[in-house]
């Protein structure tokens, strides 16, 4: 029978299926973090069993650090105790540990592919929604609750139902100055936030083949954002060259027997969808949100719409979510003015990022309104940063670079952006109070914020290239 | 480990009729630094419910001595963003055992119903209709019968049945654990690991 991608991947791991309910789901790989662990490890101390698997478990902090001064003690209490606490879980269990300091520590799903743990066909979970991220190698890899990561920690299996499918494909080329981060802005904008719930999306299409690894992370790492399971990717050359010679990819003869496996990895021709959308490549322009979900978003050259463009049942919401971010329908979203720029997060904190927001500024100076916090997805990101010159472009446009770590995305740590301020972000997330309480989040690709930083408002990246 | 078992609820509900409610709303990060499941339910939507200064925002409705209840019935696409349990862990925590909405995002029902919440989906339009009995009574009681699969306006008698799992549900009813489940199976999955190589 023809399969598609991701049956092809789920259905190998299958272990057992219960009637009338969800699948026994064996995971491969289970990436931990400091807060969303904690009361798992517990929870199997509590049960007195071990981890069943600690060589297929990793574990790194990156929520809750600080990104400055990471080689002291951490100031929080609380954040202190949480991060030590997943030390001396990870100590007990014979958990792989990449805790702050260490050269490979970093936002876990940046360092996952970086270090080629994250490979084509595998399952993937971690305690945390943007596990989709690691679908762009072709793998199945979604976000579990704490109770979830328990089972996994005590079983090597989660129990989940299997989603349906949904294949998006964009055709053509994209745009000069139009980025991945625009292309699954746009998806979300057209899909809404809740219109992949209960799917799990296979992307696929010329302008998706055409991006590169990192492209390919920021789309299926924002899949989430429109409700779906996951994303993913069917894996190619451009993916089998990104994982050689990384860390923990196979080796040699080794990997060239992975690649023949990997290459099987692909949805059958014949294969059914339970749903199947199309969108033009060149429909797609530099996009940014305006409101506080990240389906609210619109082309930069926009409006927001209009009340009479928003259907009845909805209009209590939009009015709420404008009042938030202090906007009115209908306004024209370019030359607003912006006080911060965040370039960081599992969607936009790689290498790739940072050079294209490097090679933008270069030679131009931020505005002087604009607080700007670059933050690197890992310490490899931050160590490539500085040996490409990178730090020093930044610098010298106005630009700091902090150190690795969530930070603003989520505002866990002290990098919040103060009540009623305007931050253009490439985060994935524009809720309320998501980048601190009162914070005001536009979400945008790396190239806009650095156009951002330079104006010191809402601008087409394209009109200053 | 045995979970409370699930029975048959009568109760008021508390009125949240705004869509999209995402996980972050519900519990704001700075409070996920917590490394044990208990005491959420002081912070649910903390921003929402305080204000800056730490007092009680009047107008929102878990402030509203008028509504209360083990039943929270929200707007469509509740529980959406991030996959945090600690959401599902506050709601509990606060006392509501019911959350009705036209529509769940995944990872937020999974959450729910791994930690004794059920989480009730109705039609968009009966929706509004628990909005509007609210609206005409604070106090309008809810049945919610899992066993039977039907949630009910006690007032009126009318009622919908609504989907669940069959094993989520013999899960809840008799409050049982997924781990528990897991763990009486590992022979099948260590031979699983066996075959596959
Ligand atoms: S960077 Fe943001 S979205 Fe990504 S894992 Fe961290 S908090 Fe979550």
């Amino acid at each position: 029978m023809p399969k598609t991608l991701f049956d092809k991947i789920w259905d190998a791991h299958v272990v057992s299926e219960i009637e009338d309910g969800p699948s026994v789901l064996y995971i491969d790989k289970h990436l931990v973090h400091e807060v969303t662990s904690p009361q798992a490890f517990a929870g199997i101390e509590k049960r007195g069993v071990s981890v069943f698997r600690p060589q297929n478990t990793v574990a790194t902090p990156d929520h809750n650090v600080p990104t400055i001064d990471q080689h002291l003690s951490i100031k929080d209490e609380l954040s202190r105790f949480q991060v030590n606490t997943l030390t001396k879980n990870c100590e007990k269990h014979g958990v792989t540990l990449y805790g702050l300091n260490h050269p490979f520590q970093g936002i876990v799903h940046v360092i996952g592919p970086q270090l080629g743990l994250t490979q084509p066909g595998m399952t993937i979970v971690c305690g945390d929604s943007h596990t989709s991220t690691h679908g762009a190698f072709g793998a199945v890899a979604f976000g579990i609750g704490t109770s979830e990561v328990e089972m996994v920690l005590a079983t090597q299996c989660v129990l989940q139902p299997k989603p349906k499918k949904m294949r998006i494909n964009v055709n053509g080329q994209l745009k000069e100055g139009v980025t991945a981060k625009d292309v699954i802005l746009y998806i979300i904008s057209k899909v809404t936030a809740s219109g992949g719930t209960g799917y799990f999306v296979e992307f696929a299409g010329d302008a998706i083949r055409s991006l590169s690894m990192e492209g390919r992370m920021t789309v299926c790492n924002m899949s989430i954002e429109m409700g779906a399971r996951g994303g993913l990717i069917a894996p190619d050359e451009t993916t089998f060259e990104y994982i050689k010679g990384r860390e923990f990819a196979p080796k040699g003869e080794e990997f060239e027997q992975a690649v023949k496996k990997w290459k099987t990895y692909f949805t059958d021709e014949a294969a059914v969808f339970d749903k199947e959308l199309n969108f033009e490549a060149a429909d797609i322009e530099p996009m940014i949100t305006y409101g506080t979900n990240p389906g609210m978003g619109a082309k930069i050259v926009a409006n927001i719409p209009s009340l009479d463009e928003i259907n009845d049942k909805e209009k209590l919401s939009f009015e709420k979510s404008m009042d938030y971010m202090g906007f009115s329908a209908g306004d024209a979203l370019e030359g607003k003015p912006v006080d911060y720029v965040f370039v960081g997060s599992c969607t936009n904190g790689r290498i790739e990022d940072l050079r294209e927001v490097a090679a933008f500024v270069k030679g131009r100076k931020k505005a002087d309104n604009i607080t700007a916090w670059i933050v690197p997805g890992s310490k490899q990101v931050e160590k490539q940063a500085h040996e490409e010159g990178i730090v020093t472009v930044l610098e010298e446009a106005g630009f700091k670079l902090r150190q690795p770590g969530c930070s603003a995305c989520l505002a866990m740590n002290d990098d919040k952006i103060p009540k009623g301020k305007y931050a253009v972000s490439t985060s994935n997330r524009n809720f309320e109070g998501r980048q601190g309480p009162g914070a005001r989040t536009l979400l945008a690709s790396p190239l806009t914020a650095a156009a951002v930083a330079v104006t010191g408002k809402i601008v087409d990246p394209r009109k200053i290239l | 480990m045995a979970v409370e078992k699930f029975n048959t609820i009568i109760s008021s509900a508390v009125p949240l009729p705004i869509e999209n409610v995402d996980t972050d709303q519900i519990i704001p990060a700075r409070f996920l630094k917590a490394t044990t499941r208990e005491g959420f339910g002081d912070n649910l939507f903390r921003d929402w419910r305080y204000q800056n200064n730490g007092e009680p925002n009047e107008d929102f409705v878990l402030n509203n001595p008028d509504y209360s209840g083990k039943i929270l019935i929200a707007g469509k696409n509740f529980g959406s963003g991030s996959s945090r349990e600690h959401a599902a862990w506050a709601i509990h925590d606060y006392g509501f055992k019911v959350v009705v909405s036209s529509f769940f995002a995944d990872i937020f029902r999974n959450n729910a119903l791994n930690n004794g919440v059920l989480p009730v989906v109705v039609s968009e339009d009966f929706l509004a209709k628990l909005f509007s009995a609210i609206e005409q009574d604070a106090n309008a009681e809810f049945k919610v019968d899992l066993e039977a699969q039907r949630f009910e306006i006690v007032a009126t008698g009318e009622q919908v049945s609504f989907d669940i799992n069959p094993y989520k549900k013999q899960c809840l009813v008799n409050g049982y654990d997924d781990i528990d489940y897991l763990l009486s199976i590992k022979d099948d999955i260590e031979r699983f690991e066996k075959e596959r190589v």
